[in-house]
């Protein structure tokens, strides 16, 4: 394999990426595995980076750590005291969660053995073209168009449901 | 004006056409100077990321400056307007004073509180300062000056690295160990959370007439003299600009938003704790993004480094940009020494119950705008105006018949 500086960068991306989704289910302190798993978000956004998919990437950042990671490090510290916690699990439990993760295993194995040349796309010479006209193409053409309006119709349901368990009950 | 400034001492930045402005550089003007010897041996990969490294460098040595600045003008600025002096002791007229006070700071003990989390208290400030940092990245100074990362995703690539800054905050607050530390970074999440959705949304409008996130598009595009400034292409935008000035200095956590360090309530807020060096780096993140939000606001609404008239610099290039930029900064600073905090339930109310409803009609008028008219067209723009104007003396009417009561006579 050619070793040249833009393997050196996609490996330690991937290095970062690893080890911090190690850290996120390794480490005792549900905080610090929040955070860890920031870092392991960014070192997905530089993947995508490297894929060519910088709106993906910027997305990436911006709904999950701006957002959602806010949001569970909101419900961390507003529940705080009991931050070691030793997680009991049984074993059934256990055995199902087992199963489906070794299956997502494979599943992702498989993927990853059957793309050709996924570290870097760059390479090949090819212009960078913007890829937000084409994602905005795709997602208001009949192709994603459905799908699109069925997830927005989902959240604004999400939306609703929020405003309505936290809206004080007015009795008269 | 300095040889820098000039047209072709950097070579044209272009990302759409497949090239990369660094490895431009490299090739263009760093190669042909080297002795020829050297110049065939080249490494060309290896040069690109120096001379990135390299520009990002001048950022980080530059930017800091500018805090310098500002913290003096902030602290003149409130003396003026309390009818004072400020600082008059170090320095001439007291020029000196916040580099004393830099100076002071470093020499501080850095404390870490012991009952903290000392992993991420030491880590927070480093977060914050790089996050504002690279907001700076993506803004376009001048014409003829390079962006270090000019994509076509750029005002996206602001909004997602300042929406990091919440992360460094809620770390900071949270490994202090501190109540007043949690419950400003608390304060700070909600509110920038919040914030962003209207300021999201007015970018949006920006970029709807636009057609592209790219900053250099931006700018390009409000060529054509004052008129053509983004903040006056529509009577939509000129509300849009208003509502993402108003969420900006909410995102910068300034007066009238300033809860998550509002003093008589909870000390400092989020960096209660810290001191010396790492509450510098607070200090100088904040000032940063003062100035970066400023000149975000420039480059979407007030033309960028564009002129006040088409084909004449007044107002115009790199000290257009940033005379246009401090001008916003002051308004910052006479809104921060003006008026009064609001009370939490006034800073929600008045971003999901106003700018986020506004900033819905804003986008759907935007859209049915660019329907009727065509872009750039001359009517749309005369008729904008129009309409501004018409809105403004209308407003100005209605809220000097109603708003503004006249004192009630007392009793003598």
């Amino acid at each position: 394999m050619e070793f040249t500086l833009k393997t050196f960068i996609f490996y330690g991306f991937a290095l970062i990426t690893i080890a911090s989704a190690l850290a996120v289910v390794t480490v005792r302190n549900i905080v610090h595995a929040a955070f860890a798993l920031m870092v392991t978000l960014f070192g997905v956004a530089g993947l995508y980076v490297f894929l060519q998919a910088d709106f993906l990437a910027a997305t990436q950042v911006i709904v999950y750590v701006g957002g959602i990671l806010v949001l569970i490090l909101f419900g961390v510290m507003m529940t705080s005291g009991r931050l070691e916690m030793r997680i009991h699990i049984e074993r059934g439990q256990l055995l199902l969660g087992g199963g489906i993760s070794l299956a997502l295993l494979m599943l992702l194995l498989t993927v990853i053995a059957n793309t050709p040349r996924w570290e870097n796309l760059t390479d090949d010479g090819t212009p960078l073209e913007p890829t937000t006209k084409q994602i905005g193409e795709l997602i208001l053409n009949e192709k994603f168009l459905l799908p699109f309006e069925v997830a927005s119709v989902l959240l604004l349901v999400a939306l609703i449901g929020a405003a309505l368990i936290s809206r004080k009950e007015v009795r008269d | 004006m300095p040889e820098i400034f000039s047209e072709g001492f950097f070579p044209k930045i272009n990302l759409q056409e497949g090239t990369n402005w660094a490895t431009d550089f490299v090739r263009d003007v760093i190669i042909p100077r080297l002795p020829e010897a050297v110049a065939g041996h080249f490494p060309m990969e290896l040069g690109t990321v120096l001379v990135m490294l390299a520009f990002a460098g001048i950022f980080v040595a530059v930017v800091p400056l500018l805090p310098l600045v500002l913290v003096l003008a902030e602290r003149k600025v409130a003396a003026r307007f309390q009818n004072r002096t400020g600082p008059m002791r170090v320095g001439p007229w007291g020029t000196l004073q916040t580099l004393a006070d830099g100076i002071k700071l470093i020499f501080k003990e850095d404390y870490i509180p012991p009952q903290g989390d000392k992993l991420l208290f030491l880590l927070a400030p480093y977060i914050i300062f790089a996050c504002s940092f690279a907001v700076f990245a993506a803004i376009p100074f001048g014409d003829g000056i390079p962006i270090p990362s000019d994509f076509n995703i750029g005002i996206f690539y602001i909004m997602a690295i300042s929406s990091v800054i919440v992360m460094g905050v809620i770390m900071a607050g949270w490994s202090s160990n501190s109540k007043w530390s949690l419950l400003g970074s608390l304060r700070s999440a909600a509110q920038i959370v919040s914030y962003e959705i209207p300021l999201g949304l007015s970018i949006l409008t920006v970029v709807m007439l636009v057609e592209s996130l790219g900053m250099r598009d931006i700018v390009n595009s409000q060529s054509g003299g004052i008129f053509t400034w983004l903040i006056f292409r529509t009577p939509f935008t000129f509300i849009a600009f208003f509502i993402f000035f108003i969420s900006s200095i909410a995102e910068v956590n300034r007066t009238p938003f300033d809860l998550p360090e509002a003093e008589s309530e909870i000390v400092a807020g989020f960096h209660t704790e810290y001191s010396g060096m790492r509450f510098a780096l607070f200090f100088i993140a904040e000032y940063a993004n003062m100035f970066a939000v400023s000149a975000i606001g420039v480059t979407l609404f007030l033309g960028g480094w564009q002129g006040v008239l088409p084909g004449y610099d007044f107002l115009g290039g790199f000290p257009g940009f940033v005379i246009k930029t401090l001008g916003l900064v002051f308004m910052m600073m006479w809104l921060r020494w003006t008026l009064p905090r609001l009370r939490v339930d006034q800073l929600m109310n008045l971003c999901w119950k106003y700018f986020i409803p506004i900033s819905f009609f804003n986008i759907l008028g935007t859209g049915i705008w660019g329907l009727i008219f065509e872009k750039d067209d001359v009517w749309s723009i005369g008729i904008s105006c129009a309409i501004i104007y018409v809105g403004l003396i209308g407003a100005y009417t209605v809220a000097g018949r109603n708003l503004v009561r006249k004192p009630e006579p007392q009793p003598s």
